[in-house]
């Protein structure tokens, strides 16, 4: 496998979201030396991946029994997405740049790697980064760097790739690894659980506030494999934290597996945001290449007026299939879901969320916008259940869909179990194209057609952008820019 | 400044507009008027550049300009400005936003630097100021849940924004109270300038009273049927249309 990800904590360079030519402008290979494991699965490649990694003897076992799981399992069929059959066995699920011994600075990280996250707009040298974002970088399945570690653990605050805390923080990962999504959660995250190679790991202990953006960047480079990353996120009690993940991918004629898992754990009164800008590789127009991402994310509001905010921004990928979801277990918990996603050209997305109300007066927010172009397809599929005892529990969810034009679809699937007479949930969607009129409004006050049909995008994005970072904002806005170029006409 | 000569136009099959000839000269202010569907906002749509109008006979010029061969936007950025009948919602994009993307597309095209936010708020709050309207307009969404008048309004502030050189307003002052009607008025008049022309299509005399036009035009079955005047529309007023009306409208006739 292939994958950079940069942990990082702040701010991302405009040049991410600069303006091209219908291009997908992230699509470049990085020539490096590569170190693979044999394309397939069995248990010897689960055994070489753990070694590599050094894993103590618990990770292997739990990985194995994964693994054991995965086998007894079918690829899920129930969502809206089509692709031709993956062939697990033709996959390489180790992927790493060769010179990598662990660097432990900046100096002894390969310069063609620094270099490819300069071209990203990532600069991992933190004197040029931007003060108040902390960066982890992860390259196929190794992270890479990771910047101001220091700073960050004179607060407490662990932030390091995933493969680190196994070593150093076996206690807490541990205690944590699986207890949000288990290896028998689903097809894909019982899959990654066995052969996930890298992510990013992160604590923050009691009562501290994250004082920069924390964020992890993504990258695949290698040809034919897969990426497999795992994040998990503790904010231990009263501690909050802000954490943004992005994401690319060379331009490649065949299709890559992306199958992450992300577990967010916020104790009492502790608060995680998570925000992602997912630009992975989307495929050219007729739909040849492009990511598969099949991805599980779910966070546990383990305590009281615990809150957990998720927030995403969905442009690449030729399928995206995710459904970031929170458990309201604490009394008073809160959680909520925040989602762009737009297909342009033969894209596809299901995507939505879950929100399990368990805790009493738990309350849930659900804004999806949904964008289609071209022949993109994309569903919002959101379950809202309120378990007997969570009195006076409340959902509102919105979702809204824009049509930009005849070939595309939109679908909205939402599901709704209420077992506690006291919750209040409602669901208000919408569905609109978007209107010659109101382009030929905006033209005749002089604004181009491509101009017209951003002001209205953004308009109809609005709530979903206002949750993001600032910098972050921005960067979405012009990734979706670029992403709706020729969209129109 | 605008040459409209035999101006024929159709909606999908449908004639709409059957020969119309106009000439508004700079300084002026011309008023047209007219029955419902006689082809006043067709007119003025044709003029901005609304897509599926189309011309099947007839020229326009507009500063020496084929004006019919420019984009919609080419038409704005070049002076040309709609007050639009039915102003159109923009949900989530605030006023504030659309004013200075209009703005600043139009002074890129004429190669004028584009104002930063800070300056775009003292010019666009001088404008409020001119216009009796309150700040909050700034930051509401473009016309979402605005009252009818709200809307003509707000049309008017793009128009004091923009500053064109051929405004047309389309039925600016219909569903306005008597104040919004004089700030209307008020933000036209501010606008009058030797080197600019406004077009008004009304029903109603009372606009008149505030803007004194210097020709005004009757529209009737996709024609200008009678031009006078500002006494012409004191006349209309006391009579009606019907002595004016073509025995056959475009769509009864046969087409060639
Ligand atoms: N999109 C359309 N499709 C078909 N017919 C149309 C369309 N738009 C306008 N028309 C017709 O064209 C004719 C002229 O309409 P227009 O809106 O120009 O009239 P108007 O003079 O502005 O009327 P009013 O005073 O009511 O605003 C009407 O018969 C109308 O029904
Ligand atoms: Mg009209």
């Amino acid at each position: 496998m292939n994958h950079a990800e940069v942990r990082r904590a702040e701010t991302r360079n405009p040049e991410v979201a600069q303006r091209v030519t219908d291009e997908y402008r992230w699509g470049f290979v990085t020539d490096i030396e590569q170190e693979t494991v044999p394309k397939g699965l069995n248990e010897d490649v689960i055994r070489l991946i753990s070694a590599k990694k050094n894993e103590p003897e618990f990770m292997l076992e739990w990985r194995l029994t994964a693994y054991r799981h995965w086998l007894t399992l079918r690829e899920p069929a129930w969502s809206t997405v089509h692709h031709p059959p993956i062939d697990y066995q033709a996959i390489h699920y180790y992927a790493a740049p060769k010179t990598r011994t662990q660097p432990k600075n900046l100096s002894e990280v390969d310069p063609e790697l620094l270099r490819t996250y300069e071209k990203l707009g990532i600069p991992l040298q933190e004197r040029e980064a931007l003060a108040g974002v902390a960066v982890d970088a992860v390259f196929d399945s190794v992270s890479v760097a990771t910047t101001f570690k220091d700073k960050l653990e004179s607060l407490g605050i662990i932030f390091c790739p995933f493969s680190e805390a196994v070593q150093k923080h076996s206690g807490l990962v541990r205690e944590y690894l699986g207890s949000v999504v288990p290896y028998t959660d689903n097809y894909f995250a019982t899959l990654n659980s066995a052969v996930f190679t890298d992510g990013s790991f992160v604590y923050v202990p009691k009562g501290v506030r994250c004082p920069m953006e924390l964020s992890t960047y993504f990258r695949i480079n290698a040809k034919n494999s897969g990426q497999f990353e795992r994040t998990l996120i503790i904010a231990d009690e009263g501690a909050s934290v802000s954490y943004l993940e992005g994401c690319t991918a060379p331009m490649r004629d065949e299709n890559q597996l992306h199958a992450a898992v992300v577990e967010l754990v916020a104790l009492k009164d502790a608060r995680i945001k998570y925000s992602t800008v997912q630009n992975w590789y989307p495929g050219d127009r007729e739909g040849r290449g492009g990511i598969y991402n099949f991805v599980t994310k779910r966070g546990d509001c383990r305590g009281d007026r615990a809150h957990i905010s998720w927030t995403q921004v969905e442009t690449g990928s030729a399928i995206t299939w995710k459904y970031p979801s929170c458990i309201l277990r604490g009394d008073d918990s809160v959680g909520e879901f925040y989602s762009v996603a737009l297909t342009n050209h033969r894209q596809q997305a299901d995507t939505g969320t879950k929100m399990i109300h368990i805790g009493k007066n738990s309350r849930s927010t659900i804004v999806s916008k949904g964008i289609s172009a071209g022949f993109g397809s994309n569903a919002y599929r959101g379950l809202v259940k309120v378990l007997p005892g969570a009195a006076n529990a409340r959902n509102h969810t919105q979702c809204d869909s824009l049509l930009m034009s005849d070939h595309c679809a939109a679908h909205t699937f939402p599901y709704i179990e209420v077992k506690n007479p006291t919750a209040t949930v409602e669901h208000e969607a919408t569905t609109s194209k978007i209107g010659d009129d109101q382009l030929f409004y905006l033209r005749s006050r002089g604004l181009s057609e491509e101009d017209a049909v951003n002001l209205i995008v953004n308009g109809f994005c609005k709530e979903v952008f206002k949750e993001l970072p600032m910098e972050f904002a921005v960067e979405a806005q012009k990734l979706l820019a670029v992403s709706l170029e020729g969209a129109i006409g | 400044m605008l040459h409209i000569e035999n101006l024929h136009v159709s909606i999908g099959d449908k004639p709409i507009l059957a020969g119309i000839d106009l000439d508004v000269k700079a300084g002026e202010v011309h008023a047209i008027m007219g029955p419902n569907g006689s082809g006043k906002s067709t007119l003025a749509q044709v003029l901005a550049g609304r897509e599926g109008y189309v011309v099947t006979a007839g020229c326009v010029r507009y500063l020496d300009r084929d004006l019919l061969a420019l984009a919609p936007e080419e038409r704005a950025r070049a002076g040309v400005f709609l007050a639009f009948q039915y102003p159109l919602e923009i949900p989530g994009v605030a006023n504030v936003q659309l004013l200075r993307t209009a703005l600043n597309s139009v002074r890129r095209s004429r190669n004028e630097t584009e104002l930063d936010a800070m300056d775009f708020l003292d010019t666009v709050k001088g404008k409020l100021e001119l216009l009796g309207m309150d700040d909050s307009f700034l930051y509401r969404a473009v016309n979402e849940g605005f009252s009818g008048g709200e809307k003509k309004r707000n049309e008017i502030l793009q128009m004091a924004v923009l500053e064109p050189r051929l405004a047309i307003l389309d039925e600016t002052d219909s569903g306005l109270d008597i104040d919004a009607l004089k700030t209307v008025a008020h933000g036209v008049n501010a606008l009058k300038h030797p080197g600019r022309a406004v077009i008004l299509v009304t029903h109603y005399q009372r606009l008149l009273n505030y803007i004194v036009p210097d020709r005004v035009h009757v529209l009737a079955g996709g024609r200008i049927v009678r031009s006078g005047d500002a006494s012409l529309a004191l006349e209309l007023e006391e009579r009606g249309y019907g002595w004016l009306m073509p025995e056959s409208s475009p769509q009864t006739e046969a087409r060639p």
